[in-house]
């Protein structure tokens, strides 16, 4: 009997050691798709084993070009012997899984990168990230931006690029051949369509095969819906105006449903994906893709000859002396709160928005837009597309997207946009579908009112 | 006689361990958790909040329609097919051993892998499936891309990849018939149509009934196929209630998407045991 309980407890402690193991083996930073910024890994040892030198981790995802932020980071290292790590997750919604996961389960790293908006301000900032609002090098960025990333009073992101804007990218080329003209209001805009449709090239670019590519005429279209009322976004969160029942934002479905009834978009469209879109509208097979900004800088990298061509204009409404266009915010960097590097990680995100910081930025990355930072101009040799904008900021006839103005925004609706843009349901009960889904989301979130 | 009693428990603590530890324990605290609100950290209790959201979802009634079709679908073309083949290959034929294992091999490719292969395949205009089509002057459909077929499509996949197992069910079950009834068959002067209605059908039934089991309780919680061939799209199309719930819990509605996992455990006990008891029966009967 003594000898088997002997054997009884040691095989129990095998057992727990076993279970230990497999718990903890996550916490390792043996991750395969961790990336070194460092090229010299031998270096690196040698300095850790002095004890003098910080290394941030930093989680980004893999769809951001992140040329810039390791431009920036190798400098860092130079100046403050801080090294950083970059980690790479998937983006999209499966990006937000892993995100939210490592938040819930501690085990987030030192420097983050997210959205701004609503996706962010639904992470719960102020139970994880580290209250930014004090610092001084804060006051560098514009206070557009800042609103994206605060909750309460606390504000708890740096820009992590530049900002772009989503509206309608087109081919100048297509238009020159066909002596088109910009259009200013929609009616010119389907006009336009109807003659690129004669002349046998695809008038406007649907690519549902990547789902999210199918919100751009909805979200593209919240200038006009601010313009004419600029409180729906407070209406809208506070569950007092819905997209079905409010004229102005069930156009933004409407003209989906538009498009899609005059035979506008090109055929396969589920089949088609956002890299087929670009390649459409680069060489000049499509004329328009409704698209955010940023889609530039892959344009540039898969047809570095071709991205001159492209220019852009915002998603006109009815009438062509208000014709504006919506802004997206940059994604943020966000500091973790419970990370042993705190001021390490300030000091990143101050080297990063400074003046010599951007500069570095700059000299590798090119922007979607206009920078949030004070006092950051765009250069001169930013792309033609970029330059179109500036139009509209100059005549001040910008709104930010409906997703930075509230912390709502349903996660079903890029089935809903596509179900529209197919014609398989109406515009009316695609906002009525968007409605419900947003309740969901307000409940879920618990917000007050809903 | 004591000693051997705890001896046996003490054998079934490891096992029974790791079962409670990672199957009885978050099987029950799920049935908490899809009360309350729930981010993870932090809930709070709203009662059957969640269950009647999720009825309430607008796809939730198509994501039922879907993964009906789509269980009984594919598991009555994988006992029908599988059977076809198995029939054919427990035949006398030269090159038996290489299809046996060429009618296996899809069952070995991960699933994402056949979805994402399938999906090229299935393209509209490139995919070699439409492609071929049109060598005979068929224009083929838009597989995946149309609303009314893409659930369909996916099932047909799913036919494809699952079928090799049933295939070797039912051969593993038509190899342990005795020959004598085949003897006493031809010595009566029965024809193979008739040996195959009367001996192997019958006698494979438990085979079958297998097949049934595990294919219907495999298609009604599918989900890696789909999302790597549609995603649930064009839309909710093809949503099934696994991909539904997927969808909530990406969304970070964790309570709701417990709750929906709660549902689809209960619906897949209430089909299933029915089913079971019923085809267990009709084996004892014979």
């Amino acid at each position: 009997m003594n000898w088997f309980r002997r054997n009884m407890i040691i095989s129990f402690m095998a057992l727990l050691l076993l279970l230990l193991a497999a718990c903890s083996g996550n916490n390792t930073d043996t991750d395969s798709n961790e990336m070194r910024n460092n090229d010299d890994q031998e270096n690196t040892e040698e300095s850790a084993a002095e004890n003098s030198e910080t290394t941030l981790t930093f989680l980004i995802d893999n769809q951001t070009v992140t040329d810039g932020i390791e431009a920036v980071a190798e400098e860092v290292e130079e100046k403050f012997n801080i090294t950083t790590e970059l980690e790479l997750r998937p983006g999209g919604t499966e990006g937000d899984n892993i995100v939210k996961t490592r938040l819930a389960t501690g085990e987030m790293t030192d420097l983050m990168w997210y959205n701004s908006g609503s996706l962010f301000k639904a992470l719960n900032p102020e139970e994880y990230f580290l209250d930014l609002s004090g610092q001084s090098f804060m006051d560098r960025i514009d206070d557009t931006f800042k609103e994206t990333v605060a909750v309460g009073d606390g504000v708890y992101g740096v820009p992590g690029e530049a900002s772009s804007a989503g509206g309608w990218l087109y081919n100048k080329k297509v238009y020159e051949e066909l002596g088109l003209e910009v259009p200013h209001t929609w009616n010119e805009l389907m006009a336009n369509n109807d003659k690129i449709k004669e002349a046998g090239k695809i008038p406007v670019i649907a690519s549902y095969k990547d789902t999210w590519t199918s919100q751009l005429v909805l979200l593209g279209d919240y200038y006009n819906v601010h313009s004419e009322n600029s409180g729906f976004a407070q209406q809208f969160t506070n569950n007092e105006a819905k997209f079905a029942s409010t004229p102005s934002a069930l156009r933004g479905f409407e003209k989906l449903q538009a498009l899609q009834e005059a035979g506008h978009y090109n055929n396969e469209a589920s089949a088609t994906g956002y890299e087929d879109g670009l390649e459409m509208l680069a060489n000049g097979e499509a004329a328009h893709y409704p698209m955010l900004t940023f889609a530039l800088a892959a344009i540039a990298d898969t047809f570095p000859d071709k991205v001159e061509d492209i220019g852009f204009f915002g998603q006109p409404g009815e009438n062509a002396d208000d014709h504006g266009m919506t802004t997206w915010m940059p994604g943020g960097i966000y500091v973790n709160k419970d990370s042993e590097h705190v001021d390490a990680a300030k000091k990143w995100l101050e080297y990063f928005i400074s003046e010599e910081g951007q500069a570095t930025y700059m000299s590798v990355m090119k922007a979607n837009g206009p920078y949030v930072l004070k006092d950051v101009e765009l250069p001169d040799d930013a792309y033609t597309a970029v330059k179109d904008m500036t139009t509209y900021i100059e005549s001040g006839n910008i709104a930010p997207a409906l997703e930075f103005l509230s912390p709502l925004k349903g996660p079903n609706l890029e089935q809903i946009t596509v179900e529209v843009g197919l014609g398989m349901v109406s515009a009316e009960e695609g906002a009525e579908k968007y409605d419900r889904d947003v309740e969901r989301q307000a409940q879920q979130l618990d917000l007050e009112g809903w | 006689m004591k000693v051997n009693k705890v001896y046996s428990y003490a054998l079934l603590i490891p096992a029974g361990l790791i079962y409670g530890l990672l199957f009885l324990y978050p099987t029950i605290v799920s049935f908490f958790f899809s009360f309350t609100r729930w981010t993870l950290t932090d809930w709070e209790w709203i009662g059957l909040d969640n269950f009647r959201m999720f009825f309430e979802e607008s796809s939730l009634m198509i994501g039922f329609k879907n993964t009906f079709i789509f269980a009984f679908l594919t598991a009555g073309l994988k006992v029908l097919l599988g059977m076809v083949i198995a029939v054919f290959l427990t035949s006398q034929m030269k090159t038996k051993r290489f299809i046996r294992s060429t009618v296996f091999f899809p069952v070995l490719v991960s699933t994402i892998a056949v979805g994402i292969a399938f999906s090229v395949l299935m393209h509209p205009s490139e995919g070699l499936i439409n492609q071929t089509l049109a060598l005979f002057g068929v224009s083929g459909p838009d597989w995946l891309g149309n609303p009314n077929l893409a659930i369909y499509s996916v099932a047909l996949v799913d036919v494809w990849k699952g079928v090799g197992i049933a295939t070797v069910i039912f051969i593993a079950g038509m190899m342990s018939i005795p020959k004598d009834y085949y003897e006493a068959h031809q010595i009566d002067g029965g024809n193979k149509v008739n040996a195959f209605w009367h001996i192997t059908l019958p006698l494979s039934r438990p085979a079958i009934n297998a097949v049934i089991i595990l294919a219907l309780i495999g298609g009604l919680r599918t989900f890696d196929l789909v999302w790597a061939m549609t995603g649930g799209g064009p839309g909710f199309s093809s949503d099934l209630i696994a991909s539904i719930i997927y969808k909530q819990y990406q969304a970070g509605f964790y309570g709701l998407s417990t709750a929906g996992n709660v549902i689809l455990f209960v619906m897949v006990a209430v089909i299933v045991f029915p089913i079971f008891k019923f085809l267990n029966r009709r084996e004892v009967d014979l």
